[in-house]
Order: structure tokens, then sequence, then C-alpha cells
């Protein structure tokens, strides 16, 4: 096996990478694919709680680069997914405690023993940054439909351009597709634009990812929501599956059609 | 050929010059330079005279994180390549110190510069953050993105939307123009004068800004006036 190494950063914080880290990880270990998650936002973290694993950490990134603990140590099996493990971020500790040289020799050491390595990425352009991108082979930007949110995106694919991490791809998370079409939101055609970048997902607002979030039960794993299914998509074309985007602006509206996606078995 | 490298104070921390010579040895010999020194540079801030060498992204993002994890933080890059400039640029790093070094001093043409000398062609998108300054004129083939910003000495023309920050004419030329097929910049300034962009109203067209009685006007490029 040799893992591919995926980082999810978006520049602005409260954006959605941690949920995305999570659910990714949780769509691609349910589809039988080895994963390992790395919670890089030391002194923040946030992607143990999502996952539903707090009480479970003994071990953590930083205690395996300050050669306290074994790698296989510090990562924690999840307690739904067998194949899904995560490697807590340090709480106590701050961004400058792991450098990037530090998570490349981390990931190469992991690469042999899974399928994926997912990266959550603290929020900014500053040192967590650079540790989460140093490694990436892909770069997934998130973003919300927001100026502010695309602002930064655009700034962080800059970025990652000059990193020469190759083309970062896109997940426009919390779409409202009904305020788009009032035109009081920004639309997918609209941030493309901007952005230039190939687009990897769209996450339609969702209020059950909040409810997820809080039990720590991702939503990728719950067959019926709207924005699970938009994730496992997400997790299929990262593993270069071609699957069509829910397209909004068709008639009959964006639920029925989801509904229609979903309601004969999944897809 | 022994690589040299020479540490001085200067008012915004510390400048490194490095000399000629193969780039591994010399960012060795400069590596073991700072070991040398031990902690009595940690918490530094280095701006790196690079010289004639021409750095890639890797090499330049390289020897940054290799800076940061001694404690020291590198800012500022000066080099003559303009390869090393550009990597330098897009990787946040600034290009020159607040006063430029004397014996450094780009050497520009010296003419005034209506004839098509002196302009850069960037043909890609400038993100947010990206910075591109230019005594003459610049054109980007591209779009300049709410966040970039393009300073030049001439005129600006932009093959794609402009949506940034643009300043033509910075150091005091009233006749310089900006065009772009789509002109919504954040800020608009010709010479002295700043101006904002109004709401667009109808499809995007091609246009012109100019100063015109100490006015930046912006008008719908016609072929047909010309």
């Amino acid at each position: 096996m040799a893992a591919k190494v995926v980082t999810v950063t978006s520049g602005k914080g409260g954006v959605g990478k941690t949920t995305a880290t999570a659910n990714l990880a949780a769509a691609l270990a349910a589809d039988g694919d080895k994963v390992v998650c790395v919670d890089t936002d030391i002194g923040l973290r946030n992607l143990d709680v999502v996952l539903g694993l707090e009480n479970r950490i003994v071990y953590d990134l930083v205690d395996v680069i300050e050669g306290r603990c074994r790698l296989r140590q510090a990562m924690i099996r999840d307690k739904r997914l067998p194949e899904l493990h995560l490697i807590p971020a340090a709480q106590t500790r701050d961004k400058s405690a792991v450098s990037p040289s530090d998570m490349v020799r981390l990931c190469d050491e992991l690469r042999s023993e899974c399928d994926w390595i997912l990266i959550d990425s603290p929020a900014g352009i500053e040192r967590g940054f650079r540790n989460a991108v140093a490694p990436a082979d892909v770069v997934i930007v998130i973003t919300n439909p927001e100026v502010s949110a695309v602002r930064d995106a655009d700034r962080i694919i800059g970025l990652v351009e000059a990193e020469e991490k190759g083309p970062a791809r896109l997940v426009i998370n919390r779409l409202r597709p009904e305020m788009v079409k009032r035109g009081d939101m920004l639309g997918i055609d609209d941030i493309l634009e901007l952005l230039a970048v190939d687009l990897i997902g769209v996450i339609p607002e969702d209020e059950n990812v909040v409810t997820s979030t809080n039990r720590g039960m991702p939503i990728s794993l719950d067959g019926k929501t709207k924005a699970g299914q938009a994730f496992r998509n997400i997790a299929r074309r990262l593993k270069g599956e071609e699957v069509p985007f829910l397209n909004l602006e068709e008639q009959g509206g964006f639920l029925g059609r989801l509904a229609r996606m979903i309601r004969p078995g999944g897809d | 050929m022994q690589p040299k490298v020479q540490i001085k104070g200067i008012r915004e921390g510390l400048l490194v010059t490095l000399g000629d010579g193969e780039w591994p040895d010399i960012r060795a010999a400069f590596l073991e330079h700072i070991a040398q020194q031990g902690d009595f540079l940690r918490g530094g801030k280095l701006a790196v005279d690079v010289g004639n060498h021409a750095l890639n992204a890797v090499e330049l993002g390289g020897l940054r994180d290799v800076l940061s994890e001694r404690g020291l933080s590198l800012w500022a890059v000066l080099a003559n390549s303009p390869k090393t400039v550009q990597t330098a640029q897009a990787l946040g790093l600034a290009t020159r110190l607040s006063k430029p070094i004397p014996e450094r001093a780009q050497k520009l043409p010296e003419t005034r510069l209506y004839d098509g000398e002196g302009a850069v062609l960037v043909k890609r998108t400038l993100r947010s953050g990206y910075s591109l300054e230019h005594p003459g004129h610049v054109v980007v083939i591209g779009d300049v993105n709410p966040g970039a910003e393009i300073v030049a000495g001439g005129d600006v023309v932009v093959w794609g939307h402009l949506r940034g920050v643009v300043h033509a004419g910075a150091e005091g030329d009233e006749h310089a123009v900006v065009c772009a097929l789509d002109l919504s910049p954040t800020q608009l300034r010709i010479a002295g004068q700043i101006a904002l962009s109004p709401q667009r109203r109808g499809k995007t067209q091609p246009e012109v800004a100019k100063l015109q009685n100490g006015q930046v006007i912006a008008e719908v490029w016609n072929p047909k006036d010309r």
C-alpha cells in the first residue's frame, strides 16, 4: 500500500475543515479503505471531538514527533470503523512544536500502512498551514459561499500553487440553493469563476451536520442526509470515480433531485 | 571556491549576504554559520541576499522552513535573478528592504516608457495576497482577483477580470491608463488620484480608465473612436 496524503485547508476558520476531514475519512473507511487522520491544529484540536474519540487519547502528534511514543501508539482506532485511525493534535502546545519536515517524515512512515492519510489543517497561512501542506499529494481547499471565505480560499490556492503542490481541489460547503436562487448568496458558478480551480464537491447546508458533529458521529455514515451523500460523493471522486454533481439549476429543485437519487437504494 | 556567508545587523533585523557558487554548498555553509551562532540568533528576523542564485519554490520554501525550525523567520529575499524574485513573491516574502540598498538598485530603462519598453507580461491569475510592483507597464493575461495588487509606473492592461487594487502611473505619470476586459477593481489609482468602482449594471465590456481634468474616468472601449 502507498497512501495518498490529502490535506484539507481553507485559510478562514470555521468553514468546515474539520467536519470535512472527519466525514471524508469516515466515508473512505466505510468503503473498506484504511485511513489515518492527522489533526495538525496543535493547541486547538477538534478532530477528535468530531470523530467522538476525545476520551481515548493517550498520546498525540507531538509525542510521536518528540519521540515519547511510537507512531502506532498514537493511532487511535475508531469505535465504529476498524479501518479508521486518528492521530490527535496536542492541546497543550502550539504550532511551533511541529515543523514541515517532521510532517513529511511522519507521513512517509505512515504511507506503507494505509490507503489514505487525511490531514486536518488549522486556519491561517502560517506555520500550522505549512505543516499541514508540506506532505500533501492532494490539497483540498474548502470554502463557504461567502465573500470573505472565498477571498481567503483564493489566497490559500495561491500559496498552494507557490509551494508547487499541484492544482488545489475545491469543496464548497454550506451552500443554500434557495438563497442562491433568490440572488442572496454566491452561487457555485460565481465562486468557480473567481477561483478557477477544479470543483470536487458541494455540500448543502444541513442542520444534521451540527447534530452529528456534536454527537461525534460523522454524517457521511448516515445514509439519509443530503450532506452525508455529498461527502460520500467527494470520497468517491477522490478515489477517481466519476460521480455526477447535484445540479441545482434543474427543474424540480435540488431537494427533489436529491430525494430521487437517494430513494432507489442510494446511488 | 570558498562559499561566503556574511551576516550584518540592519534596521529590520539581520541581513545575510550569500556568495556565488553551487546552491547546495552555499546553503550548507549558511546553515552551518547559523548553527555556530547557537542561540544568539534565535528569534531573529532574517533578510537573505541570494545574489545571482536562481531559486525555485522548493529550494526557497525549504530554506524558509529550515530556518523557521531553527527559530529564525525569513521575511525578505533579495535577488538579482527575476526567477528568484518571482518565487519569493509567490511565497509571500518581501523582495526588497524598506530602503533599497544602493548597490543593488535595479537598473531600469532610463527612457520614458511609452515605446513598449520595460513592460512585464504576467501570464497567470494573480490571486489574493499577490503583489506585483513594476516601474514600467504591466500586462496580465489572466484575472486579478480581489486582494491582489498591481503597482505600475506606467500603464496596466488586464486581459481578464480586474477585481483587485491597481495603481497605474504610480510615480506620478498622469497619462497612465488602466484597461481591462472587465474593469471592476476594488480600488483604482492613477498617479495621485483614487477611484472606487461603481456598482456594475448590465453586461461587462472592456473599459479604459484614465485621468481627465484630474478625475479618474472609465469609458467603454470603443474601437470606432480610435
